[in-house]
Order: structure tokens, then sequence, then C-alpha cells
């Protein structure tokens, strides 16, 4: 148990999908428009990371080792066409908005890379705790991203006004906000790993 | 007249990095260099192209009539995967020259977004083959002019001084978020076209 908590934090902290490993950055850039958006994306990417990384682990030794990439790929498309299915039906609204961004999780290098590295390795029960940290590192990060492009382009945070939307700048909203305040948070990011191993 | 729309605004209205934020992966990873990039950019107009044409005549010839679109997604990632490894084996084959230069280039762009992207955004656009032709060929220049002006930049950035804390990563996507404000300006020229 304490192995796979520690799993569980390695994801979130240590190797932080976006400010560390810098997997999957493409969702990550498009959909943090809105603290909302970001932190439903990256709930959908775990939920694929959880069921491919347990469906992976089960098989992996069924799984021919040549063809190994190409059934990853069948499992994890088949959860994606899952979420995108269940989300069109129950939440549309949310869909629209994430729009190309949803059947585009299936090459999302994140969860190829958990398969590959983690799941086709480990036990069943590790890489569900491995793909609900590494979910919850991306979630976490994809929500803050979210949060602070949305508070500084229009002065909310998940449509709660904290400052008048007037003083906003609607360039965070937009494309070459996500490129600068994703690179400012890495590295903020970066600073704060590094004074943590001085110390 | 509408051709030409479709190839300005993919270009430079709609820019796939800077604006539609695809093949974001390749672009930070192989961009350290100009030569490099100009390799990913020529290996992704090349497998952009096929794939998008192939994967059109699948869904308008397959998936269409036998009214199985929600296999979109599984179907195309595998037709795109195969595909990428026989343009491999083939220009091993065909044209070593050629495959000396993209080889190292084409495994990666299995996993770059942009092609899923363009295939499936081709069909939500309802284009027909011409159009989505045209416009597969006109977003991966997008692509190669995006990489290459980044690509550059980033060989200068080499060079100067940067914060401890800034260098490698984020100061790249600082420079690609000016880059993306610059082709902003492009924006309202697709009215024209219309």
């Amino acid at each position: 148990m304490n192995k796979n908590l520690k799993v569980l934090f390695n994801g979130v902290i240590k190797e932080n999908p976006i400010f560390v490993l810098l997997l999957g950055m493409c969702p990550t850039l498009a959909t943090t428009s809105s603290a909302i958006n970001g932190m439903s994306m990256g709930l959908a990417t775990m939920f694929v990371l959880i069921c491919s990384n347990a469906v992976i682990s089960m098989l992996k030794n069924v799984i021919p080792d040549m063809v190994r990439i190409p059934a990853f790929i069948v499992i994890i498309a088949t959860f994606v066409t899952v979420i995108e299915m269940l989300m069109n039906a129950y939440v549309p609204a949310l869909a629209e908005s994430l729009g190309i961004f949803l059947p585009l999780i299936v090459v999302n290098c994140l969860v190829l890379g958990r398969a590959e590295s983690f799941a086709a390795k480990n036990s069943v029960i590790s890489s569900i705790f491995d793909g609900i940290g590494m979910g919850l590192g991306f979630t976490l990060s994809l929500t803050l991203l979210g949060s602070v492009r949305e508070l500084l382009g229009t002065g909310t945070i998940f449509s709660l006004n904290i400052f008048p939307e007037e003083y906003g700048s609607l360039l965070f909203v937009l494309a070459p906000g996500a490129f600068i305040v994703l690179g400012y948070l890495i590295s903020i990011f970066n600073s704060l790993q590094r004074k943590r191993q001085t110390n | 007249m509408e051709l030409i729309g479709i190839i300005i605004v993919a270009i430079f209205v709609n820019n796939v990095v800077f604006s539609q934020f695809l093949g974001i992966c390749p672009f930070l990873g192989v961009s350290k260099k100009v030569d490099t990039a100009i390799g990913m950019g020529i290996a992704v107009m090349f497998v952009l192209t096929i794939a998008t044409i192939v994967t059109y005549l699948i869904h308008k010839g397959i998936l269409e009539p036998f009214n199985l679109e929600y296999l979109q997604t599984i179907s195309f990632i595998l037709v795109i995967a195969s595909l990428v490894q026989m343009v491999e084996i083939v220009l091993k084959k065909t044209s070593p020259a050629l495959y000396e230069a993209l080889g190292v280039f084409l495994p990666l762009i299995t996993t770059n977004c942009v092609i899923l992207g363009v295939a499936i955004l081709v069909i939500q656009k309802d284009f027909n083959l011409l159009e989505s032709v045209i416009y597969a060929v006109s977003t991966a220049i997008g692509y190669a002019i995006a990489i290459i002006i980044f690509s550059s930049i980033r060989e200068q950035l080499a060079l100067t001084k940067v914060p401890k804390s800034m260098q490698g990563i984020p100061i790249a996507l600082i420079t690609a978020g000016i880059i993306a404000m610059a082709f902003m300006g492009f924006s309202g020229i697709d009215q024209v076209f219309n």
C-alpha cells in the first residue's frame, strides 16, 4: 500500500506530466482558456489513463512484444471513443468547447508513454494508482493553468468574479497567453524545485 | 477564390501551431536547429497529405455508408500508424536519399497530433477531396513556416544569457507566445475571402 501511495505522489509532484515531463502539450495549451475547460480536459484524460493502464497491465502477458504499440493504441482509442460518446451525450456543451481535442487524447504522448513505461511492466493495482497519480498531476496542472489564464484574461476563476472584467487582458485567453503563462509557470516550478533540492 | 481563401487561412490566420495548438510536442522537441526543423516540416507535409487523402476516402467510402462514424478515432489512428510504417518502408527501398533525410522524423510523426487533427477537421468542415488536399498541404506549409521561424530564433536564444529558471523550455514557450502574438496580426484577412 505504501508503495502505491508513493506511485500516486510521484505523478503529482516529482514526475508532474506537464511541468517536469513536458508531455501532452497540445491539449494543455489549447483547452485551458478557462479553469473549467482545463479541469474537464484533465478529467477526461485521467479516465482514459486509468482505464487503459488497467487493461494494458492485465493483458501485458498476452500481447506479443512485436505488435505491442498498435495493440496499446487500439486499447487507448477504445476508451477515448467511450469518453467521447459519454461527453457528447451528457455534457454536450463541454464536449463542444473541447472540440477536436477530445478525440486527440489518443495521440496524447502522456497516455501512450505511461502504457509503455509503467503499465506494461507493473501489476494491475499499481498501474491503476499510476494512472490516478499521473491523471491527478495532469488535471491539477491544467486547472492551475486554466485558472491563471481565466483570472488574468477576464478577472474570474471558475466564473467567480475576482476583479472587474475590464481590468483583464483578453490576450491571456487567446493563443499567445497560453504559451506565455505556461512558460512562466514552468519557470516558477523549476525554481521552486531547485530551492527544495538545495535545502 | 474560395480555394485561395482556404490556403491563406490555413497558413497564416489559423496557423496550426500558433492558433490551433496542434503538433506542439515535436514543435518544442525538434526545433533546436534549423536543419532538423526543415526536415521535420517536409516530413509532416509528406505524411499529412497522404494521410488526409487516405482517411478521407476511408471515411466517405467505408465509415459513412455503413453508419460506422463512431469508429472514426480508432480507424483513423490505426490507418495513420500503419501508413507511417509503410511510407518508411517504401522510402527505404525506393529513395534512400530521401529516407536518409526524413528517416529520423517519420516514427515521431505517428504521435504528432497534426495528422490525426487535420484528418478529423477535414471531415468536420465537410470539405470535398480537392479542398481537403489543399487544406492539408497548406496546413503543413503553415507548420513548416512556424517551426522554421521558431528554430532560427532558438538558435539565437542558445547563445543568449537567460535567467537560470527560464532556461530551455520556459523561454522557448514565451518566445512562441510572442510569435503567436505576431501571427494574430493576420486575423481578419479571411474576411476578404467571404
